[in-house]
């Protein structure tokens, strides 16, 4: 380097020599913004989250449908069908009316306020429960414990979640998203039967293929 | 006329701080970092208000492609050598070099039938890579692997925790299929992997 002095010369004796110390740190810079976008490119930030879902075993099939005798009137029965388009019926389907059978949507005006209305009871307390918890009045422990007594009400709504060959992982995750926002305590997946079948088919054709069978 | 005089400076900008705060960011990036575990394809979850986050060990993701394609992929090392030599217990004429193995434990996931593993392990890793586009462990009610590998896994490590993570414009029959494989297993309880999305308004 240039402005190393090798001593000597016209340097005056007993004053130390001042050197200049400035190191250059622009090609470190650079390295290290390499390094951050690589990290940046190559890192998720944030971890996926899950959803548990607990599905009966195969030996045991008929819990849902015993219980659901029980409450009959507090049940409703969703049906995903082709076209992200979502069907509902109350209680016991209805063959002869088509119109028991009512085509909703995924949106907040669709499914959620359908079941809003319905499990009000249950939902008002679970909302109060998540205001405490915004607040942080209350520990994720007592949170959980709580939101279960709550969903273990009596009175709550019960959830048939019956999904078409047509419909798509999205769609159940969005009814399964439903369950938890409406704090829903019970709900079952379950697959289609050949009266679901002809409910869809009754709709579509607008009362036709009740007519047909009765011919 | 006399020209004016440019006036000589040196310009040395001073990088140090510039440095320091890279190297902090740096750092933060590091520190907070998960890797992306490498996937054969890349799936878009369905979003949903969950919020419990995945846990950083003994997770065996069951990877759903659109199309239907089914892929597994067991984080721990230990556990997949020992799954592999279950595997090779039951087929007798399968027997694995130890350069297979290693080859086997290289490669993230696992998505070949059996009857081409050691073919496939003796390919390159990006030859992998590009065979395992269009393969995927056989999941059909005659030959379901999926279960076989799945029925090892959970028998080597019982405390893993399985996960779902399917393209949201999956048909649901290959969902369901694969629910119903975990349902035969007695594995009642699994997992669906999601992204995150805020809760709703006034919820």
């Amino acid at each position: 380097m240039a402005e190393i002095n090798t001593g000597g010369g016209e340097a005056k004796k007993g004053k130390p020599q001042k050197k200049n110390l400035r190191v250059d740190f622009t090609p470190m810079v650079d390295m290290n913004m390499l390094l951050i976008t690589f990290f940046m490119f190559c890192t998720t930030l944030s971890k996926p989250q899950m959803m548990n879902l607990v599905m009966p075993t195969k030996d045991a099939p008929k819990d849902i449908n015993q219980q659901s005798k029980v409450d009959r009137e507090k049940t409703v029965t969703i049906i995903l069908g082709a076209d992200n388009v979502p069907y509902y019926y109350f209680g016991e389907p209805n063959y002869e009316d088509y119109k028991s059978l009512i085509a909703s949507d995924y949106s907040p005006a669709g499914l959620r306020s359908m079941l809003t209305e319905r499990n009000a009871k249950v939902l008002g307390n679970m909302l109060e429960l998540r205001k405490e918890k915004y607040k942080e009045k209350v520990t994720q422990e007592e949170f959980n414990e709580r939101s279960r007594e709550i969903k273990d009400d009596k009175d709550g709504l019960v959830v048939v979640i019956k999904p078409t060959k047509e419909s798509t992982y999205r769609n159940l995750v969005d009814v399964l998203d439903e369950m938890q926002i409406c704090a829903i305590g019970t709900y079952a997946i379950v697959d289609m039967t050949e009266g679901d079948e002809f409910l869809l088919k009754n709709y579509e054709s607008k009362g036709a293929a009740f007519a047909e069978t009765k011919k | 006329m006399s020209k004016v005089k440019v006036q000589k400076r040196e310009l040395f900008i001073d990088m140090t701080a510039m440095s320091d705060v890279t190297v902090l960011l740096l750092t933060f990036f590091m520190l907070t970092a998960t890797f992306l575990p490498k996937e054969p394809i890349q799936v878009i979850t369905p979003p949903s208000v969950m919020e419990i986050k995945i846990p950083d060990a003994n997770l065996l993701t069951i990877l759903v492609k659109p199309d239907g394609l089914v892929y597994l992929n067991l984080d721990r090392p230990e556990d997949k050598k020992a799954v592999l030599d279950l595997v090779s217990k039951d087929y007798p004429d399968m027997t694995f070099s130890n350069q297979q193995l290693l080859s086997f434990l290289n490669q993230p996931t696992i998505g070949v039938p059996f009857s081409v593993l050691p073919r496939f392990l003796d390919m390159s890793l990006s030859d992998q890579d590009a065979y395992l586009k269009q393969s995927g462990v056989p999941t059909d009610s005659v030959n379901n692997q999926l279960a076989t590998w799945i029925r090892y896994a959970t028998q080597v490590n019982s405390d893993l925790k399985i996960a779902i993570k399917a393209d949201q414009e999956t048909p649901y029959p290959k969902v369901q299929n694969v629910i119903s494989t975990l349902q035969d297993l007695k594995q009642n309880r699994f997992n669906l992997i999601t992204t995150l999305k805020g809760m709703p308004e006034g919820y």
